[in-house]
């Protein structure tokens, strides 16, 4: 096993604080949070989104990691203990470089809706690039996130999903050491 | 690495005052403590049951010449576990591994055999012969 990259300084507390910065943007979608700065990951995964990871996956979730990330396999198997799945339409966790198919993933049924899996997407970057306004629970007023990185049709897409509601996936959204977070009960518009 | 997972630690430290010190390392998993379920067979032929759990601490390491050490000791003692996972990845430097190996690990393994035999030696005087008792009784 060619690990040579450590995970989080101090395992408890780094995950907790991770855990909770999720859990923040989650509750308050367009809201960006630093995590995981001082952590040094296999390229090209950058550090939010291995920490969101090294946070939330063991070796009882399932996790699949795009390709693009196979440098990272080996790194978050050591870490995490997980075996990562072969089709993202098994996991719990789907790593991405770019927005995948929602047909590919699984969304979860009616009867069980918290099935659903939470994509981690890693983009481009925050507070630059197309903008797009968010409404829904947790928002009073619409808010404006600004995301290089995302598809051109991102907001018809993001549609789909939000329609399948209580069904469909969750997106959190990963650039460098900040992350936001775009539940399924988000609407998200073009500006 | 079983010689490093039982070694004492009093003793790895007093058999590498003599060697060139080991080289610095980055810690990348632990030192940790956890519980590790011990399954056991009665009898060699009987169903497996769990035994019970028992302490293991365990450290992955980094040393700066690249070689990754590992250690899984029994009980709680993290230094030990570091210390054993710092000396399994200078042991993989093959211009240090016949030095070690002569200096450090055999010393270790020969206190380990001893301490073996002595258990084995205590536990032979109190061997029941069989074959006397039933010749005895004829």
């Amino acid at each position: 096993m060619a690990v040579s990259l450590p995970g989080f300084a101090d395992p408890v507390l780094d995950a907790q604080a991770c855990f909770r910065a999720v859990l923040d943007a989650m509750a308050r979608p367009g809201s960006t949070h630093q995590v995981g700065a001082n952590l040094v990951t296999p390229a090209p995964l950058c550090r939010a989104a291995a920490s969101v990871l090294l946070a939330l996956v063991d070796g009882e979730t399932s996790v699949f990691v795009d390709p693009a990330f196979a440098d990272a396999v080996d790194w978050l198997r050591f870490h995490c203990g997980v075996v990562p799945s072969s089709h993202p339409n098994e996991a719990a966790f789907v790593l991405a470089a770019s927005l995948p198919d929602l047909a590919g993933v699984n969304c979860g049924s009616d009867e069980g809706p918290e099935d659903a899996a939470t994509v981690i997407v890693q983009v481009s970057g925050f507070g630059e690039g197309p903008a797009f306004i968010l409404s829904g629970p947790g928002l009073q007023y619409p808010v404006e996130l600004r995301v290089s990185g995302l598809p051109a049709d991102f907001a018809a897409r993001w549609a789909a999903n939000h329609a399948l509601f209580p069904r469909g996936i969750d997106l959190i959204l990963c650039a460098g050491d900040r992350l936001a977070a775009l539940p399924r009960s988000l609407t998200v518009k073009d500006s | 690495m079983a010689v490093l997972a039982r070694a004492d630690l009093t003793q790895m430290t007093a058999l590498l005052a003599d060697q060139p010190p080991l080289a610095p390392h980055v810690v990348l998993r632990g030192p940790e403590n956890g519980l590790v379920m011990l399954r056991a067979r009665a009898g060699g032929a009987g169903s497996k049951f769990n035994l019970g759990e028992m302490t293991v601490t365990r450290c992955t390491l980094r040393n700066d010449d690249g070689y990754v050490g590992h250690a899984y000791i029994k009980g709680r003692e993290r230094a030990r576990a570091t210390l054993a996972a710092a000396l399994d990845a200078a042991l993989q430097d093959p211009a240090r591994h016949d030095a070690l190996q002569d200096a450090v690990i055999a010393p270790l393994a020969a206190t380990q055999a001893e301490a073996r035999a002595a258990i084995a030696r205590r536990a032979a005087a109190t061997r029941v012969d069989f074959f006397t008792l039933s010749t005895m009784r004829s």
